[in-house]
């Protein structure tokens, strides 16, 4: 008997995980090809000197050069720069925006009539229907610097004096492009999970006596905890890595770097560098490290939000 | 607190959920809405609350017309049927709620709260989460936290159809002798004629958004005033037979497809006064069983309840639920005579459905 079960103790697990392995396959095997191979690919290439300058009769010649990459990247001045320039793009486009704002617009067409706030919330998706391309030609004409710009006209018809919003506020359009996108995300999320509060608990709190106000603090917020972690690691780590909008709004821009953030950096090392030589074997090594950083980040989210503690602890059945 | 509701009426749009409602509960009165579910009783319960507004109509709690005072104003404690309780706040947190809302000093929370999680026996439980907890217990955590504000008035929403058979007669018991010793004038949601019946001082029937009856639980089951106040009201439900009444050798004798009776009482002599074709209703308790009856039916089922028997006896095309002790050992397909209490007999118009014993 006790032998008997020890031995299927041994044996019996291969089988069923044979068939859970078989299942796993389809999937495992696209994540492997599409996702685990191309990030050791960029791992090998950040430590190479892959680049057109270097390139000799042997197109595509790369010699491996271990962490070199990194030390220049590391000891370059402007890197400094451009990691500051992302934590500042990252931090307040998130905090005004992408989950500040967010919660803001979600709360407010929550506590207002229903249609109407399916309206606003409908209006807020626009931004990220519409066609990057075309959105940031919008903004461009919007902020021209004097004498353009559709601001600055309506300013001179108002009697304003004009202002030079593309040379002296840059970071404050640049937010406002990627934030009016980033909202419409987290909104969707923290309206369905505001709407998935069971409406006794909101009675509840309404008869127990609270305002508004309390209520939110108390009630709503709490319980939009697993969602607002969502929101908060998924749109930091897709701030992180997203440069689209502000490739085609200043290219990092202008000047030296303004409004240079590291993904943009990545991609213009290794793919548009403006003396024509690719450096993929440099721009690789801003993307390892950008990746190095999210991961960090995404641990740090999961520990700050005791992820275990979301998971409920079973009922105990007396009386 | 005495409550005065006067011409209530509540619409969604075209709907008109509750009309024309208009009751009054007595200082410390324990008051039930009885109906069926759409039947607008939780609807004025939520108007009571504040939650919804009335259409037309007035509210008063005292002196004070409360239709616009919103809910955190009107001093109410309600207990929900799911509970309602704050799943990420402790037991303690839970009761706490309303009077850190009113900023109850800390001292005073730790007290209050401990009070009345003794009253209600969960005294232990204070470091539970909601999720720990058994439905029975988040009951009493949630209807601690609807007296700790020590309300004028409590109101409960079907607070006990979530819980099992058992647990509901002992929660039923408690809540109304709760009630009975704080005096806390209360209301009462319920679809279940049980509750309304042994809890409430007065019940109000409601249906399709109408106040059908407004009566004491006894009063309600000897003179129901319609058709349905006596189809809703009674377990087993109440016989219905559409008869006509005619007089035979001078005596009156109901007549319907199935069988002819006679009967003679003075509820039959009124009935027979005000027409002829009615519709006779028959409680199960007010039919013996016996051989020498006017009436012979064939059980056509039994259903066993432990104390007694539940049969259905066809006569005809007619169905009647009459009782029976275990003893009689009943089986289906036994043939019976039915003796009908004509002192007992419930008649109505079937045109308007209106009683005409009662007026």
């Amino acid at each position: 008997m006790n032998m008997n079960t020890s031995a299927r103790a041994r044996t019996a697990p291969t089988r069923p995980n044979l068939t859970a392995y078989a299942f796993l396959a389809p999937v495992a095997i696209l994540v492997v090809l599409f996702f685990i191979i191309p990030a050791l690919l960029v791992i090998y290439i950040s430590m190479t000197d892959l680049a057109t300058a270097n390139f000799t009769s042997d197109v595509g010649q790369m010699t491996f050069i271990g962490l070199k990459n990194y030390e220049t990247l590391f000891s370059d001045p402007y890197a400094r720069k451009i990691f500051f320039n992302t934590v500042f793009y990252v931090l307040v486009t998130l905090s005004l925006f992408n989950v500040g704002g967010a919660l803001v617009v979600a709360l407010l067409t929550a506590h207002i009539n229903r249609r109407a706030g399916f309206f606003f919330r409908a209006l807020w998706l626009l931004p990220r229907l519409m066609t990057s391309t075309v959105y940031i030609l919008m903004w461009e004409r919007m902020v021209a610097d004097p004498p353009y710009g559709i601001l600055n006209q309506l300013f001179g018809v108002a009697g304003y004096g004009t202002v030079a919003f593309n040379t002296n506020h840059i970071w404050t359009f640049v937010i406002l492009v990627n934030g009016i996108i980033g909202i419409s995300f987290g909104m969707i999320i923290f309206t369905s999970a505001i709407e998935s509060i069971s409406k006794d608990i909101m009675n509840a709190s309404l008869v127990d006596g609270s305002t508004a106000m309390q209520r939110i603090r108390y009630v709503i917020l709490p319980l939009m905890r697993w969602p607002l972690l969502f929101v908060l690691s998924y749109q930091t780590l897709s701030l992180l890595t997203s440069y689209e909008e502000i490739l085609l709004f200043t290219n990092g821009g202008p000047g030296v770097y303004q409004t240079e953030v590291w993904a943009l950096t990545a991609f213009h090392r290794a793919l548009s560098n403006y003396f024509g030589n690719a450096q993929w074997g440099y721009g690789s090594a801003f993307a390892v490290v950008l990746v190095i950083v999210g991961i960090v980040l995404a641990i740090l989210y999961l520990r700050i939000f005791r992820f275990r503690e979301l998971v409920s602890e079973p009922k105990i059945e007396n009386l | 607190m005495q409550v005065d509701i006067q011409n209530l009426t509540k619409k969604f749009g075209d709907v008109t959920a509750v009309a024309d409602v208009s009751l009054d509960i007595r200082d410390g009165e324990f008051v039930a809405f009885l109906g069926p579910s759409g039947c607008g009783k939780t609807t004025t319960l939520l108007m009571l609350a504040g939650i919804y507004k009335p259409t037309d109509g007035t509210i008063t709690f005292g002196e004070r017309i409360v239709n616009l005072v919103p809910p955190r104003e009107r001093n109410i404690g309600m207990v929900f049927q799911s509970y309602a309780l704050y799943p990420h706040m402790t037991v303690f947190g839970n009761i706490a709620y309303p009077l850190k809302l009113k900023n109850v000093s800390r001292a005073d929370q730790q007290e209050r709260v401990k009070r009345v999680a003794d009253v209600m026996g969960i005294g232990e439980l204070l470091d539970r989460k909601p999720a720990q907890l058994s439905g029975g217990q988040q009951q009493r955590v949630a209807l601690g936290r609807a007296l700790v504000k020590e309300p004028d008035i409590l109101l409960f929403d079907e607070p006990l159809s979530n819980l099992d058979a058992r647990l509901r007669l002992t929660m039923r018991a408690e809540i109304k002798a709760l009630q009975k010793r704080l005096g806390i004038t209360s209301v009462y949601v319920t679809h279940d004629q049980v509750e309304a019946l042994t809890m409430a001082d007065r019940i109000a029937v409601m249906n399709k958004g109408r106040l059908e009856a407004y009566a004491t639980p006894e009063d309600l089951y000897d003179h129901p005033r319609t058709t349905f106040i006596a189809n809703f009201v009674g377990n087993p439900p109440i016989n219905m037979v559409d008869v006509e009444l005619a007089q035979e050798n001078g005596q009156v004798v109901a007549r319907c497809a199935a069988f002819t009776v006679p009967l003679d009482s003075e509820r039959v002599r009124k009935a027979v006064a005000h027409g002829r074709k009615l519709t006779m209703g028959i409680r199960a308790e007010d039919i013996t069983l016996g051989d020498d009856a006017a009436l012979t039916g064939e059980v056509y089922a039994v259903e066993p309840l432990g104390r007694e028997d539940m049969l259905d006896v066809r006569i005809g095309a007619e169905s009647f639920f009459a009782l029976a002790t275990p003893q009689q050992r009943m089986r289906a397909g036994d043939r019976i005579g039915l003796h009908i209490d004509a002192e007992r007999l419930q008649f109505f118009d079937p045109a308007t459905g209106k009683s005409v014993l009662w007026e």
